[in-house]
């Protein structure tokens, strides 16, 4: 009876977050001793460097700068991780949000509601135009058997163009004789109310909402476990009655929502506006990485997108003391192969001992049942 | 040695007699101990047979001596010398080759390419057929092997795939030939073939390592018989001392499990019932051809059949995994529009042929591989319960017997019984109407496999209708109350198990009769 609860105990799967706890944060240390090692071979200091980040990076005003930079990623990386646990890959979350945002900064300059339903009114079209664009992948997948990783690359691109098209065709706003690139500014009633004055806007207490949102929906409700069970097993959901192109379709509309919700920060917190050049791109590749450092968990993400936000709210600096910023680009990069590598590592080694330990048990050879 | 002695005493002078020695093999897997210090030593041109039930250690045995594994401890010696295999590729090189129990060919090429494969012939860097076609009719001719070389794989049934294996072996130069349970795949007719084919081998001087755990045709074929249990030699006996019983019993370790007859009554009403069941194949023929039975309250009809007749895809048309033509009804209701989830609803259960594939997430954890298929009666509202999910799986484990620490362990760690447990008790534990089973205890040991037909008998007097698919003909013989072969896609006979035999099932499911 003691060595079974003694191996109960082993089993549990706290011990498992923990494991991936530690090996996460031995892998970030591993991380900077490697870049450590090109800043010696560039003929910098290593150590004057991380100094330097740690320095800039842990006053007041640049750490309100890394929550404001991590909010995007969260939406991207979670928007990312939803396709990832049923197994589709939505590489084009880049296309998503970019088409949410031009839609919705749009369709908010067009009706007049009190403050917090104009906001919502705005959050809400853009999860729904976010969801529209990724369900022309999820159609052609169905019906086409198209790979979502081809449609979500080449629907990337159509978008960019798409968008373009639409903005200086409709939605540009002329009114100051065509120098604002932008589209007509959010009334006030629509924007998002700021946590610290121009520095960090409601947007971030969103992003912790739906990432506890996702949690709640892929790890505990019933949607959830059909669609982690989809891609865990996509033969055996099948037969066990899932029916899986119900599950793509909703995988990726919910993905593509969360999507939506990307450049929101700067559509309603921040500009008032979508402008080619306002509106920040590239978080949709950023959130794929920021998604795999977090393990698709959402505290994992919210993680690793805050150690992101940190690294790149430093980066300014660097280039103050000579060090170039792309060493942080470097440094994110390594992190997450370091991580990747180490945490698979770890993660068999775990699977092996949990092995051993069942193996120990009695083997069924009681033939007189 | 014992039988091989009187064909091998010509070359004694030379050679020793012995061409195969394993001294002492010792090998441990994670957690498993797969061989613990086994000797085997192996007469010149015998056919040694190695038996053992499934998970006794012989595979892990003959991928230590092919070079898949390298042992632990202990040593090897080929032809007299110590030798190490680090590799298969070194293996055959010293003459010995293995034939796997899932054939290795390229469907596309035809049989000449695939004997080739691997090993081309060239003359001055230019694939020169001729030659090869002529040295594989050689070979072919000299064991009685009568097969068209240019014949693309995909045309050919699976005794004459497994010729193709033992061909492409014996091209390469093997002298020393591993049969991994040659015969699973194989209906009597075609064993009496292949057996005819490796007695000719034999006479010719190669010498044959047959892996397998059916009893009597070990004691057909075998100059002397090697019983492994639990990953250790447990006897070495010459076939004409021992009988099926003794053998079972050194095998197993105890007495084996009975059929027994049934106390309980086939019921009146039918539960499962399919018209004219046909499906459309994807390229070529129907694999299901306008198949009709009926499956009554508390009956199991078995079908039986050599894997690749249809019955794959019956199954996959009864649960609407794939589109088919004609009526399904379970408990007169007609099913054939609804979904697999409906259907389900309507008390059908599946017991997929492939725990692996279609029945497990090896990644999750035990409670949520018993939750798969019922989230519907296990959550509230639109959340996961989970403390019934975990509660239901304990019950489960224990009703079933599956063999793990805690329901909280993911379904990898288990042995391949206790996995088959845990679906069987998936699928059992809501009290289904109809169940479809198919090959429920492939691959699993004897123990296992007893608990699984137990509780398939007791659901059965319980009232549930089972359609059981098997290869196994001891399953299908020992379990059903009528029996359905399956050839070609359509049912070639039906049988009452009290006058069937292995024989007469045999004719059925090769189409011979």
């Amino acid at each position: 009876m003691n060595q079974q609860l003694s191996s109960k105990r082993n089993f549990d799967p706290m011990r498992k977050s923990l494991n991936t706890l530690g090996s996460s944060v031995a892998a970030i240390i591993l991380a900077l001793v490697i870049c450590g090692v090109l800043l010696l071979a560039t003929g910098k200091d290593p150590l004057a460097a991380y100094g330097k980040i740690l320095e800039t990076g842990l006053t007041g005003e640049k750490l309100l700068e890394m929550l404001k930079r991590a909010t995007p990623l969260i939406f991207s990386a979670i928007a990312v991780a939803i396709g990832f646990k049923m197994n589709l890959f939505n590489i084009g979350v880049e296309g998503q949000y970019l088409f949410a945002a031009l839609i919705s900064a749009e369709m908010g300059t067009h009706v007049s509601l009190p403050a917090p339903l104009h906001v919502l009114f705005i959050l809400v079209v853009a999860m729904v135009s976010g969801a529209a664009w990724a369900s022309i992948a999820a159609l052609l997948k169905i019906h086409r058997g198209i790979n979502e990783v081809i449609s979500t690359i080449m629907l990337n691109y159509i978008a960019l163009s798409f968008i373009q098209w639409i903005f200086e065709t409709f939605f540009r706003d002329d009114s100051d004789g065509g120098l604002n690139v932008k589209t007509t500014e959010i009334v006030p009633s629509g924007r998002m109310p700021d946590l610290v004055h121009d520095r960090l806007n409601g947007m971030f207490i969103v992003a912790l909402l739906v990432a506890f949102l996702y949690w709640v929906i892929v790890f505990r409700s019933r949607f959830g476990f059909q669609l982690r069970a989809s891609g865990l097993n996509p033969i055996a959901a099948r037969t066990a009655g899932i029916p899986a192109n119900q599950m793509i379709l909703f995988a990726l509309l919910l993905s593509g929502a969360v999507a939506g919700l990307v450049a929101m920060p700067s559509v309603i917190g921040d500009v008032y506006a979508y402008g080619p050049s306002s509106t920040p791109t590239q978080f949709g590749f950023a959130g794929i990485t920021v998604a795999l450092l977090g393990r698709n968990h959402p505290f994992g993400i919210i993680i690793a997108a805050m150690l992101f936000g940190f690294l790149d709210s430093t980066s300014a600096v660097l280039q103050l003391s000579e060090i170039p910023s792309s060493i942080v680009k470097v440094i994110q990069a390594i992190i997450v192969l370091v991580v990747v590598i180490v945490n698979e590592a770890s993660s068999r080694r775990y699977n092996r001992k949990i092995a051993e330990q069942a193996a120990l048990l009695p083997k069924s050879l009681d033939v007189s049942r | 040695m014992q039988a091989g002695s009187a064909k091998s005493s010509q070359t004694l002078s030379t050679e020793s007699a012995n061409i195969v020695e394993l001294k002492n093999i010792s090998k441990s897997f994670p957690g498993v101990i797969a061989n613990r210090d086994i000797s085997l030593r192996v007469a010149r041109a015998t056919i040694h047979a190695i038996v053992g039930e499934n998970g006794a250690g012989k595979s892990t045995l003959m991928k230590i001596l092919y070079g898949l594994h390298q042992p632990d401890s202990g040593t090897i010696s080929v032809n007299g010398s110590v030798t190490q295999f680090k590799s298969p590729s070194e293996a055959i090189a010293a003459g010995v080759g293995m034939v796997h129990q899932h054939f290795m060919l390229a469907d596309n090429l035809t049989v000449l390419e695939n004997i080739i494969l691997g090993s081309e012939p060239t003359k001055l860097g230019v694939l020169s057929l001729g030659d090869a076609r002529k040295h594989v009719k050689e070979i072919a001719t000299s064991i009685g092997v009568e097969i068209d070389l240019d014949l693309p794989i995909s045309e050919l049934g699976v005794g004459q795939r497994q010729r193709v294996e033992i061909l492409k072996v014996l091209f390469r130069g093997a002298e020393i030939l591993v049969l991994d349970e040659p015969t699973a795949v194989l209906v009597p007719q075609e064993v009496d073939e292949l057996f005819t084919n490796l007695r000719k081998l034999v006479a010719n001087g190669t010498t044959i390592l047959f892996i397998s755990h059916k009893l009597d045709e070990v004691l057909a074929i075998s100059d002397a018989i090697t019983v492994i249990r639990q990953g250790s030699t447990v006897a070495t006996v010459s076939p004409k001392s021992v009988d099926r019983l003794k053998l079972a019993e050194l095998m197993v370790g105890s007495d084996l499990p009975s059929h027994g007859e049934r106390a309980t009554k086939v019921g009146e009403k039918v539960q499962l019932s399919a018209r004219n069941l046909t499906v459309i194949g994807k390229d070529r023929k129907s694999p299901v051809q306008s198949v009709s039975f009926n499956v009554a309250e508390g009956e199991i009809v078995g079908i039986a059949g050599v894997d690749g007749n249809g019955q794959f895809e019956l199954c996959e048309a009864l649960l609407g995994l794939v589109a088919s033509q004609g009526t399904i009804e379970i408990s007169g209701t007609d099913v054939s529009k609804l979904s697999i989830r409906e259907r389900l609803n309507k008390g059908l259960a599946y017991i997929p042929f492939d725990r692996h594939r279609e029945g497990l997430m090896l990644a999750a954890s035990l409670w949520e591989n018993g939750l798969l298929g019922h989230e519907g009666s296990l959550s509230r509202g639109p959340m996961i319960d989970v403390d019934s999910a975990k509660k239901s799986c304990r019950e489960i484990i224990e009703r079933f017997g599956v063999m793990t620490p805690s329901e909280l362990v993911p379904a990898f760690v288990l042995s391949g019984g206790n996995q088959q447990k845990l679906v069987v008790g998936r699928n059992l534990a809501k009290a289904p109407k109809v169940l479809i089973a198919a090959h429920p205890t492939r691959g699993i040991d004897v123990g296992a496999q007893a608990a699984v037909w137990d509780e398939i008998r007791r659901s059965r007097d319980a009232g549930m209708s089972v359609l059981l698919v098997s290869a196994d003909l001891e399953e299908i013989l020992g379990l059903s109350d009528r029996i359905l072969v399956m050839f070609d896609g359509k049912i070639s006979a039906e049988l009452e198990p009290k006058k069937a035999t292995p024989q007469i099932l045999g004719k059925y499911m090769t189409g011979a009769q």
